[in-house]
């Protein structure tokens, strides 16, 4: 902790976080900053509740019966933890994006996918929502390549298309936070270069938090890594030092690959 | 002798081949003839739907059987105009439906996007039990309870109605299309309504701007199926909506459906042969060609809507 620049703003942090799928104790007592503009990248063995953690930051445990939160989740600037039974999750779905594993358009064209979000947030002017959606393309670096078809099937585009309209799908809304979960995992390596590149471009434009199996990926796109282990964050850092120059030995074994 | 030996063990192994391979084609064969006889029953039943017809035709011009305006059988100077009797089927099927598809619908959103599992394991029994209730209770549920209840309404609405009866159809073809509906839409994968509800959608949202829509070939199956289904329902319209053919779409009308006609001609006393009992084979002929129709509709639907995932 003591080599981040406390300075730096806080977008978002957990305190004494725990989960529990059921009975299962999947994430305990987790702290974790999430700096502002910056990413931040959670690394670890499968299984060991990175996802988990993502999908903390904006309820989508909710979705499913049986999943309990323990803890706070603290969204700022305004300090709201997110987790309390007065947040409405829906709310806090409306200023923290999500990207998945695979990349699930939805059964739209291209356009309505990105408008989407505008919609749901009752945005009807076409002039607001042909702007906003032609920012957000660019901004995941999808204009050139789709804006001739934006009539056409989400679905028929390439993967990896796919998964940088996702992208284009959560930055139409102008989230405060985007998570990306394995983002790269279901894409080719050329699709990967791209959304890495694009990861590297929003960084100073939103704040990411963004789990990866990757850790050459971690090692490219973040500023700050979390290695995770058993439910428990067991080093954060600079991605540079966590990975140069780690402190504790469990990070080391896995960085190096003698684990995991 | 080293050869030999190795010549009587791969015959051995032949011979073991032999018996399998017979095993494998008489249950080959066994599974072909279970397949045949669904095949040749519906071969037979258009054979026969098509010749009695060709028979009817020879006494009644094609002309007339499209145009006129009356179906009268049985009277001593006929009429055998199919219309009155497809404007009762098309009346009775469109309340039916105007009943069940939203109906339908909104169960199998429910059910699907809404209930927690245990309502759903409360429900869904219940459903089913509604689509298992025998035709002719619900016929004489909707003679008997709905009549009056809509008379209580509509003074003027006669004992027997299109619009009863439809009713009534219609609330026994919601478990099918709800049944079918929820089907759908719960095969929707779960990485879409994650990528609904993390856009900030509410659930309503999710069920109507993602999920339908990605489960939408499934829906309309459902919906054509439902109106295959309401066209060729017969005991509910036979009991509830008279027994009169009516050139009428007035649903507060009497009238007679197709299917309700062959049952009062196949179960009355006309000698067969006569151009009376052979008019149910060109009845009976309509009505499968428009189940036919709305199978094809919904096959080509359900080949346009297709979502790959």
């Amino acid at each position: 902790m003591s080599t981040t620049e406390q300075n730096l703003p806080v977008k978002a942090f957990t305190r004494d976080f725990n989960f529990y799928y059921g009975s299962f104790h999947a994430l305990k007592s987790i702290n974790l900053p999430v700096i502002e503009k910056h990413v931040t990248a959670l690394i670890g063995p499968s299984g060991c509740g990175k996802s988990t953690l993502l999908r903390s930051f904006n309820r989508m445990h909710d979705l499913y019966p049986g999943n309990r939160y323990q803890g706070e989740i603290v969204l700022n600037p305004d300090n709201t933890n997110i987790l309390d039974a007065r947040v409405d999750p829906i709310e806090v779905r409306m200023r923290v994006g999500m990207v998945f594993q695979k990349p699930n358009p939805f059964p739209k064209s291209i356009y309505e996918n990105v408008a989407y979000g505008l919609r749901v947030r009752g945005e009807k002017s076409r002039s607001t929502l042909d702007d906003k959606i032609e920012d957000a393309l660019r901004g995941a670096s999808l204009w050139n390549e789709v804006k001739d078809r934006l009539n056409q099937p989400a679905t028929a585009l390439s993967g990896g298309q796919q998964q940088r309209l996702c992208i284009a799908r959560c930055l139409a809304t102008d989230p405060e936070l985007l998570l990306f979960d394995e983002p790269t995992s279901a894409l080719d390596p050329i699709a990967t270069a791209n959304i890495e590149e694009l990861v590297t471009q929003l960084r100073d434009r939103v704040t990411i938090l963004i789990v990866t199996h990757n850790m050459q990926q971690a090692a490219r796109v973040s500023h700050y890594t979390a290695y995770m282990y058993l439910g428990e964050v067991v080093e954060y850092g600079i991605t540079d030092e966590v990975f140069l120059r780690p402190k504790k030995k469990e990070t080391e074994d896995y960085i190096t690959g003698r684990f995991g | 002798m080293n050869s030999m030996q190795t010549t009587t063990v791969v015959s051995d192994r032949l011979a073991r081949n032999v018996q399998r391979n017979i095993r494998e084609r008489a249950i080959e064969t066994i599974l072909f003839g279970a397949a045949l006889v669904s095949v040749l029953t519906t071969v037979g039943i258009v054979w026969v739907l098509v010749s009695e017809s060709l028979n009817f035709f020879d006494h009644v011009p094609f002309g007339d059987f499209l145009t006129d305006t009356m179906w009268t059988p049985l009277f001593s100077e006929p009429h055998y105009g199919i219309l009155p009797l497809l404007m009762g089927t098309i009346t009775t099927s469109l309340v039916a439906l105007v009943v069940a598809i939203p109906l339908g619908t909104v169960i199998a959103a429910y059910l699907s996007e809404f209930a927690s599992a245990r309502v759903r394991e409360i429900v869904k029994p219940f459903l089913e039990l509604l689509g298992g209730i025998p035709t002719i209770v619900y016929g004489y549920f909707a003679l008997t309870v709905v009549t009056p209840l809509l008379q209580a309404i509509y003074p003027d609405l006669p004992g027997f109605s299109m619009l009863s009866a439809g009713l009534v159809m219609g609330i026994a073809i919601v478990p099918y299309i709800s049944s079918l509906t929820e089907d759908a839409m719960r095969a929707v994968p779960m990485s879409l309504r994650e990528g609904a509800y993390g856009m900030g959608s509410t659930r309503f949202q999710t069920a109507i701007r993602v999920v339908i829509p990605a489960a939408l070939s499934g829906v309309l199956s459902a919906y054509i199926l439902g109106i295959s289904r309401a066209v060729g329902e017969t005991m509910i319209v036979a009991v509830a909506a008279g027994m009169q053919p009516n050139f009428t779409m007035d649903p507060t009308e009497p009238a007679q459906t197709i299917s309700a006609y062959i049952v009062q001609v196949a179960l009355g006393d006309l000698p067969h042969g006569s151009i009376g009992y052979q008019s149910i084979f060109a009845a009976g002929l309509s009505l499968m060609l428009m189940t036919l129709l709305f199978n094809i509709l919904g096959h080509v639907i359900r080949r346009r809507y297709r979502e790959a995932y």
